[in-house]
C-alpha cells in the first residue's frame, strides 16, 4: 500500500523536475514528459483501485516521513487514502490526462510551451499531495503548490494587463483562504494537543468527547475550514474570481477552473466531514454558504453574455449545490455530483469557441423574435432590480476588495513614514529595545509583559501591512517582510518550548531568500532604475527573464513557501502559539498571508504586464 | 488659437471617430478588409507613418526579422543596392548598419491618450479600472445574439432609451451619484454637457473623445460597425457610437465623483497647452523610412523572381481540354489543386475567377428564417435564391445539450451534471483519439443539401423585395460574363466543372473567413449549382448562341465543391449526363481524387505535426481529421503566404511553382478588346485580395494591436466577436496562430494587358486606380504579345527588367514539399507531360 501511494506523489513531481530540465524549442520532448508522466500515473491508479476495492475498500492512513521531531513537536508527511481520495485521483488523473493530449497540439508554437507544461505537472504533483494529506500540514503543502501554479496559469500571457492583475486578484483571494487553513490547523493543535491525521477524526468517540469539552475551538475550526474551502472554491462572498481567472489557454481553464481546482474546497469538506458532522451550527452555516451561492450564481450565469463567464458562474451555482448536499449529509451524492460537474463543465469550456457557429446556426433557422424568460413575469421593478444586481455581479468583486484588503491597505498607510533609508534605523531601534528586554522582562509590569508576544506579532503585522500598502520601494517591501519575520520569531520566542534550532528553521529559509530577493532587486535597480517601483507594470521579464524567474524562486523563499525550510519553521511557530494567543495566532496567520500577496505584487509589478519599453510592439492595455 | 475660445464641433470629431476605429463586422460576417483602411487616402508609407504616430501602431516587420531574411537570402543584395539612393546609403552595409541601429531606438508609440492619461499622473485616477468592465459587460449584453438567459430588457428607441428604462423602473440604480443620474434623465443630453464637467475646456473635448474611445478600440469600432450595418446582426440593435460614448463619459463622471469628491475641478480646466489635432497631422518619422526601404526590398526580392519566371514562360501550345475544363475560385488556396490537376492530365484546363460565379443573389436555405448574401460584400443584390425542400430527414441543426442554456440553470445543471455529465467525459476522450463530425463541426457541404433543388427561374414572385430567382436572360447574361471575362470563348470540353470552395473546422470563432470571401464569407456551393443550371439550360444556351458563343449541345456543366480544409470534393447534380459523358467523368473524378490527395500532402508540410514522409492517403486522412480535432487551432491555414494576384491566361504561370502564393484570375485580352471585363475583374478583385493581403499584412506585423493575438485564451462575447478573459476588449483583427508563418508582403497584382490599356481602363474608375497610385497594391502590367513586363510607379508605367534569375529548376514538386515546411522561392516546373 505504503509503495503506492509513493508512486502517486512521487510519479508526477519526478515528470515536473524532468520537464524543468528540457530544452524550451522541444515541444516534442516536453509534451511527451507531461503525457507519459500522467498516463503513467493513470496507468498505476487503475490496478491500483481494483487492488484496493478487492481488499474491501480500505481506509489507508501511512505515516510517510517525518521532517522534523523533537520531544514537542513533529513534521509529518502523512498520507491517506479513502473513498473521496479514490474519486478524486481517478476524475484527476483521467482529465488531467485528456487536457495534456489535448494541449500537446493545442499550444503548438505558442511562446510558452514549456511553461505551460512545467505548471501543469506542478499542478498535478500539488493536486495529489492535497488528495493524499492525510494531515493538515500535508495537505496545506499541497494547496500551497495549487495557488502557486493557478497564479502562474492566469499569468500565463504575461505581457498583457488584464491577465496578471486578474493573477494578483485570485492569488489574494487563495491567501484569504489559507488564513482559515492556518488558524484551523493552529486551533486543531490545541483542541489535540498535538498533530493529529485526518484519520482520527473517524474516531467517534474521540472526536465527541473533545468537541464536548471545547465546543468553541471545535465550531471555530468548522469556521476556519468553510473560509478555506469557500475560497477556493468560488463560494460567497469570493465567487466573482472564477470567471476572471479564465485568462490562461483554453484547455488550463478547462482544468483548473471548469474542473479540478475549483473542486478542492468540496475536497476540503469532504476530508473533514467527521470533525463537523455533529455541529449542528456548522453544517447550517456551510448549508447557507452553498445555497445563497447558488441563488446568487444562478442569477448572474443567466445575465452572462460571454462563453466563459457563463459557464463560470453556472459551476459556481452547482458548487453551492454540492455545499448544500454536504450540509445534508449527502456525501455519496456530493461526490457524484463533483465528478459530473467537473467532466461537464470542462467540456463545456474546452468546445466554448464553437458555441459562435453552433448558436447562430440555431439562431437562423429557429429564431423568434423575443425569448420570455421567468423573469418578464415579476414585477417590473423586482425585475429590473434584479437584472442591474446581477449585471454587476452583486458587488461581489468590490465586496471582497472593500472587505478584506482596503482595510488593511489603509492601517499599511499609517506606517508611509517608513523609507529604504530610514527603515533600518526604525527597525534597529525598535527590535534592539525587544531584544534587550526579551530576558528582561520580569522589568516590565507583568500586565505588559504577559502581552508582550501579541504586541511583537502585532509589530509584525504592521510592517506586512505597510509592505502590502507600499507604492514605490520595491526593496522596502522585501525588507519589511523579513523584518516581520523576525519579529514573529522574537514573539515566539516567549513560549517556553520554542527553542533555537526552531528559530533555525524559521528563519534559515527566509534569511538567504531576503538576501537573495534583495539582490534581485539591486541588480534590476541598476539597470533600470527609471523604470523601478510599484506604481505601474513594467514586464521587465522581457529582457530580463531569468532574473525573473530567480526572484520569483527568491519570494517563494520568503513566504515561507514549501520549497524553504520555513514552511516547517512557520509550522512550528503556530504550534508554540498558545490557546489564549487567539491574537497572536491571527496576527501571524495575517502577516504570513498579507506578506505572500504583497512580495507576489512585487514581482508582478516589476517583472510581469505590457513591457514599459515600446520599440517592439505590444497589446493595449484593455486587450 | 488659444485652448480657452475654441469650440467643440461635435460632428467632426464623431465624423473622424467613425473613420479611424476599426470596422470589423460580428463574427458570422467576417471578411477581411484593410485594417488600415483609415489611411488609405495616403500613398503607403506616409500612411505607415501617420499610423503609427497616432496610434503607435507596428507597421513594418521588427528589424531583425528583416536581417533574417537577408541572411536566408529573401532579401537579395541586387534588391538593396537599387535602394541606395532613397535610404541615403552609400553601400550595403551601410544599409545593414542602418537597421542594427534601429533596434533598440524604435518607439511603437501613438499620441491617442495623452489627456485621459492625465487622470492617472494628477490623481492616481485609473478610470479604465472603475469604468470597462460595467461598460463592456452593458453593452455585451445589450448587443448579446443569444448567450444570456436572461436578455438585456432593450427597448426598441436604443441604447441610451433602455439604460434610461431600466434606471427609471429600478430601485437599484446604474449610477452611484445622483447628479449623473439627473443627467442620464435629460431627454436631449449632450456630449458636450458631460465633457464640460468632466473635462472643462471645449478645446480638449475633441481629443478626450479620441483617448477614450481608443483605450478599448475593439467595443467602439463593433458600434460603430453596427451603427453603419446594422443588419450584420440577425437578431438587430439599435446603437449609435454616439450614445455608447455619451455613456461611457456618464460611467468616467460618477467614477471621478466617487473618487475625487462632488466639487472636483474638471481635468483640464485650468491647462493651456496646445490641444492635440490628431487627425491629418503629419510627422515625419525617419526610423520608419528606413523600415520601408528594406520592406520593399524585401518585396521585390520576391517580385522579381516571380516576374523572371514569367519573362521567360516556355513557347507552348495553350492546353487543349479535352478531357475537362474547370472553373475554380481566383482563391490563392485553389492554385496548388489546380497545379496537380494539370500535372495530372495533360488534357485538363482550368480557370480562375471570382468564386461566386457571377451569381449576384441572396440565398434562403431550407427551414432559415433569414436570407445571407453569396455574393462578394460590397454587391447589393436584386435576387434571392430558395433552396426547396428535399425528400427525407430535414434537420440541418443537430443539438447538443452542451451548448443547452438549461445546462446553465440551477436544476438542470444538477441533473446533467451527475448523468450527461459523465458522458462528456467519454466525448472528450473520443475527440481526441478520434475525432469525428459533431453537432459543434462547421463543414461546408451543410451549406445546401446535396440532394435538395434551388428555385432558379423566375416565376414573377418575390421575396422581401427581391426578385425571387433569374428570368433566362439574366441567366445568360452571367452565363456569358462568366465564359468571356475568363476567356473562354471556343473550343469547349466535354465536361466544364464549376468547382466552388469552402472549409471545416471546428473551435473556430473565425470559421466566416475560412470559407469563399467572394460569397461574403459561404461556401460557394449554391453559386456554382446555379451557375451550372444555368449553363444547362437549352433556352439559355440558344440565347447565348446569339451572342457568338457556341455550346456543343453535348456539353455539359458539373457543379462542385471543393473543401480546402479536408481537401475533399463533392460533386452535384451528376444525374443529367449520358452514359458517355458519365465514363468521362468517372474518369475525371478518379484525376481530382489524385490531385486533392497531392494537395492535401503540399499542404500538410506546413502541419509541423504531421509526418509527411508517410503514404499520401495516411497524409491525407491526417489532413481531413484536422477540420474535426477540438484541440487543433490551425485546421488550415487559409491565405497565408498571399503575396500575388495575378490576371491573364494560365500559360503566364503554368510553368512556376508559385507555392499557393497566387490569386488566380484568368483572363484573357483578346476576348476583350475593349476591357471592359477588364475592369469589372479588377474592380472586384483590387479590393478583395487586396483587403485580404494588407489583413494578413497587419495582422502579421503587429499581431498584439492590429491582429487578434493568439486565439488560445479567446473568450466569445455575444457572438459577435472574442475577447481574452472576461473583461477584456474585443479583438479584432486575425489571430497570431493564422498568420505566423505569412510574409508580410504587400500584393503585386500582374495583368496581362497592354500598359497603355490597362492604365485607360483603370483611369475610368478612379478608386479602383487609387490602390495602385497610392501603393496599397502594387502593379506590374504584361504585355500579351511581347510579354514585356511593366512596373506602375509615380503614375506611369515603366518598362521593369527583371535581374538575370536563373529559377531553380523543380523536376518533382513531391521531392520540395517533402524537404521543408519554409516559404519556398519561385521555382521552374520541367514539364514533361507537355513536351
Amino acid at each position: 500500500m505504503k509503495w503506492w501511494l509513493e508512486f502517486f506523489i512521487a510519479v508526477p513531481l519526478l515528470g515536473f523536475l524532468v520537464s524543468l530540465l528540457l530544452s524550451g524549442n522541444s515541444e516534442k520532448a516536453l509534451s511527451r514528459t507531461a503525457w507519459m508522466t500522467i498516463a503513467l500515473h493513470l496507468g498505476g491508479v487503475i490496478p491500483f483501485l481494483v487492488y484496493w476495492l478487492w481488499q474491501g475498500a480500505p481506509v489507508v492512513n501511512l505515516a510517510a516521513f517525518t521532517l522534523f521531531q523533537d520531544p514537542h513537536n513533529a513534521f509529518i508527511i502523512d498520507f491517506y487514502f479513502d473513498k473521496v481520495t479514490a474519486v478524486f485521483l481517478v476524475v484527476g488523473s483521467f482529465l488531467t490526462l485528456l487536457i495534456t493530449l489535448y494541449s500537446r497540439v493545442y499550444l503548438h508554437r505558442e511562446a510558452g510551451y514549456k511553461r505551460f507544461f512545467n505548471t501543469i505537472l506542478f499542478f498535478f504533483s500539488g493536486y495529489q499531495v492535497v488528495i493524499f494529506g492525510g494531515n493538515f500540514e500535508t495537505l496545506f503543502l499541497g494547496w500551497e503548490m495549487l495557488g502557486l501554479s493557478s497564479f502562474l496559469l492566469i499569468a500565463f500571457y504575461r505581457d498583457r494587463y488584464l491577465p496578471i492583475r486578474n493573477a494578483v486578484k485570485v492569488f489574494s483571494v487563495y491567501r484569504v483562504g489559507d488564513v482559515g487553513l492556518l488558524l484551523a490547523m493552529w486551533a486543531s493543535h490545541h483542541l489535540w494537543k498535538a498533530n493529529i491525521p485526518f484519520m482520527q477524526l473517524n474516531n467517534y468517540d474521540l472526536v465527541h468527547q473533545q468537541l464536548e469539552q471545547h465546543g468553541g475551538i471545535g465550531l471555530f475550526i468548522s469556521l476556519m475550514i468553510l473560509l478555506g474551502a469557500a475560497a477556493k472554491s468560488a463560494q460567497l462572498p469570493f465567487s466573482s474570481w472564477l470567471p476572471r481567472a479564465m485568462e490562461g489557454p483554453t484547455p488550463s481553464s478547462a482544468i483548473f477552473y471548469g474542473a479540478l481546482s475549483v473542486h478542492l474546497g468540496v475536497f476540503l469538506l469532504l476530508r473533514t466531514w467527521p470533525f463537523w458532522e455533529h455541529q449542528l451550527t456548522a453544517r447550517i452555516l456551510i448549508g447557507l454558504t452553498g445555497a445563497t451561492t447558488a441563488a446568487l450564481g444562478y442569477a448572474i450565469a443567466r445575465v452572462q453574455a460571454t462563453a466563459k463567464s457563463q459557464i463560470a458562474y453556472a459551476s459556481v451555482a452547482q458548487i453551492g449545490l454540492i455545499f448544500v448536499e454536504m450540509a445534508l449529509g449527502w456525501r455519496d451524492l456530493a461526490l457524484l455530483h463533483f465528478a459530473g460537474n467537473a467532466f461537464l463543465r470542462s467540456y463545456q469550456l474546452l468546445i466554448s469557441p464553437s458555441v459562435v457557429s453552433y448558436l447562430i446556426r440555431e439562431q437562423f433557422y429557429h429564431h423568434q423574435k423575443r425569448e420570455h424568460s421567468i423573469e418578464d413575469s415579476y414585477p417590473k421593478r423586482l425585475e429590473y432590480t434584479l437584472y442591474l444586481l446581477s449585471l454587476k455581479e452583486w458587488h461581489l468583486d468590490e465586496g471582497v476588495n472593500k472587505l478584506f484588503f482596503a482595510p488593511l491597505k489603509k492601517l499599511g498607510h499609517k506606517l508611509d513614514f517608513l523609507k529604504v533609508t530610514n527603515v533600518f534605523w526604525f527597525f534597529g531601534l525598535t527590535f534592539g529595545l525587544s531584544l534587550w528586554l526579551f530576558p528582561r522582562t520580569h522589568l516590565l509590569p507583568p500586565q505588559l509583559a504577559h502581552y508582550l508576544p501579541e504586541i511583537f506579532s502585532g509589530m509584525a503585522l504592521l510592517l506586512v501591512l505597510k509592505a502590502f500598502s507600499e507604492r514605490k520601494y520595491p526593496r522596502l517591501v522585501v525588507l519589511l517582510i523579513a523584518m516581520s519575520h523576525a519579529w514573529l520569531a522574537l514573539a515566539a520566542s516567549f513560549n517556553e518550548h520554542y527553542e533555537a534550532n526552531h528559530v533555525l528553521w524559521y528563519l534559515g529559509g527566509v534569511v538567504p531568500a531576503t538576501f537573495l530577493a534583495y539582490a534581485c532587486l539591486e541588480y534590476l535597480c541598476r539597470k533600470e532604475e527609471r523604470y523601478f517601483d510599484l506604481q505601474q507594470y513594467y514586464g521587465h521579464q522581457y529582457e530580463y527573464p531569468r532574473l525573473s524567474f530567480v526572484f520569483l524562486l527568491a519570494i517563494l523563499g520568503q513566504m515561507g513557501f514549501p520549497i524553504s525550510p520555513s514552511f516547517v519553521g512557520e509550522d512550528l511557530l503556530y504550534s508554540h502559539i498558545h490557546e489564549d494567543e487567539w491574537l497572536m495566532a491571527f496576527f501571524s496567520a495575517l502577516s504570513f498571508v498579507v506578506g505572500g500577496i504583497a512580495l507576489i505584487r512585487v514581482y508582478a509589478r516589476l517583472f510581469l504586464g505590457p513591457h514599459i519599453k515600446t520599440y517592439h510592439h505590444r497589446p493595449w492595455r484593455s486587450a | 488659437m488659444s485652448p480657452k475660445d475654441q469650440v467643440f464641433d461635435e460632428a467632426y470629431w464623431l465624423h473622424e471617430l467613425q473613420h479611424y476605429l476599426p470596422a470589423q463586422a460580428p463574427l458570422k460576417d467576417f471578411v477581411h478588409h484593410n485594417t488600415l483602411h483609415a489611411f488609405q487616402d495616403l500613398p503607403f508609407h506616409q500612411g505607415m507613418e501617420a499610423a503609427t504616430n497616432l496610434f503607435g501602431y507596428q507597421t513594418y516587420a521588427d528589424p531583425a526579422y528583416y536581417l533574417e531574411a537577408l541572411r536566408k537570402g529573401q532579401i537579395t543584395h541586387e534588391q538593396l543596392e537599387k535602394r541606395l539612393k532613397k535610404a541615403g546609403a552609400a553601400s550595403v552595409d551601410e544599409l545593414i548598419h542602418q537597421l542594427h541601429a534601429l533596434s533598440g531606438s524604435l518607439a511603437w508609440e501613438g499620441e491617442v491618450g495623452q489627456i485621459r492619461k492625465r487622470w492617472h499622473e494628477r490623481h492616481h485616477l485609473n478610470l479604465d479600472k472603475a469604468v470597462h468592465p460595467l461598460l463592456f459587460r452593458t453593452l455585451g449584453s445589450y448587443l448579446d445574439q443569444g448567450f444570456a438567459t436572461w436578455a438585456f430588457p432593450r427597448s426598441s428607441r436604443g441604447f441610451l432609451a433602455s439604460l434610461r428604462e431600466l434606471d427609471r423602473q429600478s430601485y437599484y440604480r446604474i449610477f452611484k451619484h445622483k447628479r449623473v443620474r439627473a443627467l442620464l434623465k435629460q431627454p436631449g443630453l449632450s456630449l458636450e454637457r458631460v465633457l464640460q464637467l468632466l473635462v472643462g475646456r471645449a478645446a480638449y473635448f475633441g481629443p478626450y473623445l479620441v483617448d477614450m474611445a481608443f483605450a478599448h478600440p475593439g467595443w467602439s469600432g463593433m458600434v460603430a460597425t453596427l451603427e453603419q450595418q446594422p443588419d450584420s446582426l440577425l437578431d438587430q440593435r439599435k446603437i449609435t457610437l454616439r450614445e455608447f460614448l455619451l455613456f461611457e463619459l456618464l460611467l468616467e463622471l460618477d467614477a471621478v465623483y466617487a473618487r475625487l469628491g462632488d466639487h472636483f475641478m474638471p481635468l483640464m480646466n485650468e491647462s493651456t497647452d496646445d490641444a492635440p489635432v490628431y487627425f491629418g497631422a503629419q510627422k515625419p518619422l525617419p526610423a520608419l523610412r528606413t523600415l520601408a526601404v528594406w520592406q520593399e526590398a524585401l518585396e521585390w526580392s520576391y517580385f522579381d523572381q516571380v516576374l523572371a519566371g514569367m519573362a521567360d514562360a516556355p513557347e507552348s501550345k495553350p492546353r487543349r481540354g479535352s478531357s475537362f475544363q474547370a472553373f475554380f475560385c481566383i482563391d490563392d488556396r485553389e492554385c496548388s489543386l489546380r497545379r496537380h490537376l494539370e500535372a495530372l492530365d495533360a488534357d485538363a484546363a482550368t480557370y480562375g475567377t471570382p468564386g461566386f460565379f457571377q451569381i449576384d443573389a441572396m440565398y434562403q436555405p431550407e427551414g432559415g428564417k433569414f436570407m445571407t448574401k453569396i455574393c462578394p460584400a460590397p454587391m447589393q443584390p436584386a435576387h434571392v435564391l430558395h433552396e426547396l425542400p428535399a425528400r427525407g430527414k430535414k434537420t440541418r441543426q443537430q443539438t447538443d445539450w452542451h451548448f443547452s442554456r438549461r445546462s446553465h440553470g440551477l436544476l438542470g445543471g444538477w441533473l446533467t451534471s451527475q448523468t450527461l455529465g459523465f458522458s462528456s467525459a467519454v466525448r472528450l476522450a473520443a475527440n481526441i483519439f478520434r475525432p469525428g463530425e459533431s453537432p459543434a463541426t462547421v463543414s461546408a457541404f451543410r451549406h445546401m443539401a446535396r440532394d435538395s433543388k434551388l428555385n432558379l427561374r423566375y416565376k414573377g414572385e418575390s421575396h422581401h423585395g427581391l426578385q425571387l430567382g433569374y428570368t433566362v436572360i439574366e441567366m445568360a447574361d452571367r452565363v456569358e460574363r462568366l465564359l468571356r471575362s475568363t476567356g473562354l470563348v471556343s473550343d469547349f470540353a466535354p465536361l466544364i466543372y464549376v468547382v466552388s470552395h469552402g472549409a471545416s473546422s471546428v473551435n473556430n470563432t473565425h470559421y466566416a473567413g475560412y470559407d469563399c470571401g467572394a460569397c461574403s464569407g459561404r461556401p460557394g456551393s449554391v453559386n456554382a449549382r446555379a451557375i451550372a443550371e444555368m449553363a444547362n439550360d437549352a433556352h439559355v444556351r440558344e440565347l447565348l448562341a446569339g451572342r457568338g458563343l457556341h455550346l456543343p449541345v453535348d456539353c455539359r456543366f458539373v457543379p462542385a465543391l471543393h473543401d480546402t480544409t479536408r481537401d475533399e470534393l463533392v460533386w452535384y447534380d451528376e444525374k443529367g449526363l449520358s452514359e458517355v459523358r458519365k465514363q468521362q467523368h468517372e474518369r475525371n473524378k478518379s484525376t481530382f481524387e489524385a490531385a486533392l490527395q497531392c494537395n492535401a500532402r503540399e499542404r500538410a508540410r506546413r502541419f509541423v505535426l504531421i509526418d509527411i514522409q508517410k503514404p499520401v492517403a495516411q497524409v491525407h486522412e491526417a489532413v481531413k481529421k484536422r477540420a474535426l480535432s477540438l484541440f487543433e487551432p490551425r485546421p488550415e491555414l487559409n491565405h497565408a503566404t498571399n503575396a500575388l494576384c495575378i490576371v491573364g491566361r494560365r500559360s503566364l504561370t503554368d510553368h512556376l511553382f508559385l507555392d499557393r502564393r497566387a490569386f488566380m484570375n484568368s483572363y484573357d485580352a483578346s476576348a476583350d478588346p475593349d476591357a471592359s471585363l477588364l475592369l469589372g475583374i479588377l474592380q472586384a478583385a483590387t479590393p478583395v485580395c487586396g483587403g485580404i493581403n494588407l489583413e494578413y499584412y497587419f495582422s502579421r506585423v503587429d499581431p498584439d494591436k492590429l491582429g487578434a493575438g493568439s486565439k488560445l485564451p479567446h473568450n466569445v462575447m455575444g457572438l459577435i466577436g472574442v475577447a481574452n478573459g472576461m473583461d477584456g476588449d474585443l479583438r479584432p483583427g486575425l489571430p497570431t496562430q493564422m498568420i505566423e508563418v505569412h510574409d508580410p508582403l504587400r500584393l503585386l497584382m500582374i495583368v496581362e494587358r497592354a500598359p497603355d490599356e490597362l492604365l485607360d481602363t483603370l483611369s475610368k474608375h478612379p478608386p479602383t486606380l487609387d490602390w495602385y497610385r497610392k501603393q496599397w497594391v502594387l502593379l506590374v502590367a504584361v504585355d500579351p504579345q511581347s510579354k514585356s513586363l511593366y512596373r506602375f510607379e509615380d503614375d506611369a508605367f515603366v518598362r521593369y527588367r527583371p535581374q538575370a534569375h536563373v529559377l531553380p529548376e523543380l523536376r518533382e514538386v513531391e521531392s520540395v514539399v517533402l524537404a521543408t515546411s519554409e516559404n519556398l522561392p519561385v521555382m521552374r516546373i520541367q514539364q514533361e507531360e507537355q513536351l
